[in-house]
């Protein structure tokens, strides 16, 4: 049987996470079908017609899928799910809002946040923050996984040419209705896929010394994260948050500052290939998992820094 | 209004987790257990909707074992009214909760439904999602702010690209995030008080659901352990061995 993998997309673009999860799903099994749910996004039915590893996309056009209402999106997965041994998504918040709701109606045991496909039913998760990975094997008949976005690369893009079919909405839900959404515009890479991200925390003091570590991921085009007790603070949003309730990051170079390095933080970004700390307390948990660990007070070493950075000429972006 | 309220008890957040040597699972005797900390903000957020004079009663509910009482009578040391423990031997997946959770709403018919958007234990995030799938409720997951008005909730929840305001109908389940609120601690008065308040005890088995496992832990393992690191001295060694030694830069 073939796998379906639910796209996440604004109607126009494709999230990049899709990508990553495209790559998990065809590990799974390679009759990979893409479902599109959106309103007037057929932009985003055909990128995905171009990935090479996806061999079919359905995709439902209608007003009641232009924001993810899990109600609705539900509705619609359903109809199709009878033809699938397994279904798929992301396991940011779009996927881990959605695929509960799914799998509860499919009677199924979903499986959560993989970081690696063993096979069609054996996966590996982590549990207690990353703590400990788990093997796990679905016994159920239809299985609902989620992806781990950050543990697999994305698909490649290009060079596929899989068929579009268009397919009917399910009903609307009532009982449920979208107001708003705040996104935070930036033009910073995105925190999930950033290959260098730079964290402050509650050692930052206050949200305006955030431009410290602002000036230094212009210079290094680095995302910004943060250490949830830095967003309980209400320095910087919710969005820039990472660990086990934020953003799980792995990017190529993380650079830790002021932050003390909490189990729940170290869950969203010990995976970093290379981890720098920078803080004033030697005995901080984060200098355990520092490649670099330097301890100095955060307001004179990320001047430096910036200085020592702009000395460098071959930034590479 | 009526609010039922789940918690579950886990591995407190700040233990050192241990994988037992056997591969069977993590060590947990003599390890200090919790509230699953976001359960504590959806108890905190039941109880500030009562002061406010929104709800009439708030009933605490958990799942497990003969301890896991503990995190019902933190619960009314906290202003639950009355608590609910249903008994269960082994550890049981979201689906199998949701299951029991949707017996015990059908016999209590609470307005809303409200608990952690994630337990920290096994960090599935799902038993609210499939609770409202189960009983073709409304859901507002990951709630940073919850507004109760006329038979709606306006509810702004913490998604990856910002935040979204969401308007559900009554009944609901909510699932909460962090940042709803502050937890309050109980005061000795109340922690007193709480143990005459009562809990009803239940077995799963008596409820008539399929709890029985879906899926098999093979095993559990420590994960890859990090190389030991090393101490620079200054900023200039660190952007040194950043560009010369690690190349990342």
């Amino acid at each position: 049987m073939s796998v379906l993998l639910i796209a996440e997309h604004n109607n126009k673009e494709v999230r990049p996470f899709t990508y990553n999860a495209i790559t998990a799903a065809s590990q799974i099994n390679e009759d990979l079908h893409v479902l599109v749910l959106g309103h007037q996004a057929d932009d985003v039915a055909k990128s995905l017609s171009e990935v090479p590893n996806v061999k079919k996309v359905i995709h439902v056009d209608n007003e009641i899928y232009e924001n993810y209402i899990a109600e609705n999106y539900t509705a619609a997965i359903i109809k199709h799910a009878e033809s699938y041994s397994h279904i798929v998504s992301s396991a940011n918040t779009f996927g881990k809002n959605l695929m509960p709701r799914i799998a509860a109606l499919l009677d199924t045991s979903q499986v959560s946040d993989i970081i690696k496909v063993i096979s069609e039913d054996t996966f590996l998760r982590p549990i207690y923050a990353g703590n400990a990975f788990a093997t796990v094997k679905s016994n159920d008949k239809k299985k609902c996984v989620t992806i781990r976005p950050t543990s697999f690369d994305p698909a490649d893009k290009s060079g596929g040419s899989a068929e579009i079919t268009k397919s009917d909405p399910a009903e609307a839900s009532s009982s449920t209705k979208f107001l708003k959404k705040e996104e935070v515009k930036s033009d910073r890479p995105e925190l999930g896929t950033a290959r260098i991200v730079i964290s402050g925390g509650r050692g930052m003091q206050n949200g305006e010394n955030f431009k410290l570590i602002s000036d230094i991921a212009d210079k290094l085009n680095a995302a910004i994260g943060a250490s949830r007790a830095a967003v309980d603070a209400g320095y910087i949003t919710n969005d820039h948050q990472v660990g086990q309730t934020g953003k799980v990051v792995v990017p190529d170079l993380y650079i830790a500052v002021g932050i003390s390095g909490a189990i729940q933080h170290l869950a969203g970004m010990k995976e970093s290939k290379v981890i720098v700390a920078i803080n004033k307390d030697g005995e901080a948990p984060i200098f355990s998992v520092a490649d670099y660990g330097l301890e100095a007070d955060l307001f004179e070493a990320l001047p430096q820094f910036l200085s020592e950075l702009n000395k460098l000429n071959t930034i590479q972006k | 209004m009526k609010i039922l309220v789940a918690v579950k008890r886990v591995i407190d957040y700040n233990v050192q987790i241990r994988v037992k040597e056997d591969g069977s699972g993590v060590v947990t005797d003599n390890v200090k257990m919790s509230t699953n900390p976001p359960d504590d903000n959806a108890i905190e957020e039941a109880v500030k909707i009562k002061e406010a004079g929104k709800a009439k009663e708030i009933v605490a509910i958990t799942i497990g074992e003969e301890k896991a009482q503990e995190t019902v009578r933190k619960a009314l040391a906290v202003g639950a009214d009355r608590g609910i423990h249903v008994k269960v031997d082994n550890v049981i997946e979201p689906l199998a909760v949701s299951k029991i959770l949707k017996k015990i709403v059908e016999k209590e018919n609470p307005d809303l439904v409200f608990m952690g958007k994630q337990a920290i234990d096994d960090d599935c995030n799902q038993t609210g999602q499939m609770l409202a799938a189960l009983l073709n409720w409304p859901q507002a997951t990951f709630a940073s702010k919850i507004e109760v008005k006329e038979n709606v909730l306006e509810v702004t929840r913490e998604i990856d690209e910002g935040l979204e305001t969401i308007e559900v109908n009554v009944p609901a389940i909510v699932t909460c995030d962090l940042r709803l609120n502050e937890p309050r601690y109980a005061s000795l008065p109340n922690i007193m008080k709480a143990k005459k308040k009562p809990i009803e005890q239940l077995n799963a088995s008596d409820l008539g659901v399929d709890i029985n496992p879906r899926i098999e832990q093979i095993k559990v393992e420590e994960p890859p352990k990090r190389k030991a690191g090393i101490k620079v001295a200054s900023v200039e060694e660190l952007v040194q061995k950043l560009k010369n030694e690690a190349k990342v830069i």
